[in-house]
């Protein structure tokens, strides 16, 4: 199991801004060891977002995306209480989904 | 008789059309559609245009895409794509010279703003586009210069 994402959420003016900081290694598969050999590609593939239950926006990234990506986005009409619950799933079918509310 | 595969399979007919019709939010990560591989995989703009099956994009006011002028280290480069324009289904943000051209794909919701950000890794100084998929099909774009000055792509 991954580390825990790191998520802020702050209402301003009827929206709420969201940051994401997740802990992954997000290998791109083209580097290689010390031996020379291709470290294989591990990568958040699928990301999903969701406003109290509902899903506000799914993203799809490639091994270009950053190691321990940064996501930021804005929901709109969300206030503070709301939940907001991010996850994701990499390559390797591992899977992580945390929540923090909107403030 | 029921075995575990016919049960399963049949489950997984209904999620996939309660799914289909939105549903089940709860499932939003099992449905979020098959990875597009072929997108991801696709080495210029041409080709991603192929693979997702739009049109050819056109460079529009409406797009911004944002980033630093020199990236220092391009293993972090932060990136940014926004549009003014009501009716964006899908925010792409590329880098012309990386190894694939499609760093990130966003499915924007209703309850989105078109503006989203984060970081990429950057293999060279290249252009970077932010791409506009919109309700109506239209393929909109804006481009940014980004000069690398430390290359992101190990070794």
């Amino acid at each position: 199991m991954a580390d825990p994402m790191r998520i802020r959420a702050q209402a301003a003016g009827g929206n709420a801004t969201v940051r994401v900081l997740m802990a992954h290694e997000m290998e791109t598969g083209q580097r290689k060891d010390s031996a020379g050999k291709v470290i294989p590609a591990w990568y958040i593939q699928h990301v999903a977002a969701q406003l109290n239950g509902n899903t506000v926006m799914t993203a799809q990234w490639g091994p270009a995306v950053s190691k321990n990506p940064f996501l930021q986005f804005v929901v709109k009409g969300a206030k503070a209480g709301d939940k907001v619950t991010i996850s994701w799933v990499d390559n390797k079918g591992d899977k992580r989904t945390d929540e923090a509310t909107v403030s | 008789m029921h075995t575990r595969r016919d049960v399963f399979l049949h489950s997984a007919k209904v999620a996939a059309l309660l799914a289909s019709v939105g549903m089940l939010p709860g499932m939003a990560l099992a449905q979020a559609g098959a990875y597009n591989t072929a997108a991801f995989e696709a080495k210029n703009m041409a080709d991603l245009v192929k693979a997702l099956g739009a049109s050819a994009p056109v460079e529009s006011k409406d797009v911004t895409v944002t980033g630093p002028d020199i990236a220092e280290n391009g293993a972090v480069v932060p990136v940014g794509a926004a549009s003014s324009l009501p009716g964006v289904k899908r925010l792409l943000l590329l880098v012309e010279k990386n190894p694939s051209v499609m760093a990130a794909m966003f499915d924007i919701g209703d309850a989105i703003e078109a503006n989203v950000s984060t970081r990429v890794k950057m293999g060279q100084s290249s252009n970077v586009y932010a791409v506009a998929m919109m309700a109506d099909g239209k393929m909109l774009f804006a481009q940014k210069e980004v000069k690398v000055t430390l290359g992101g792509c190990g070794g």
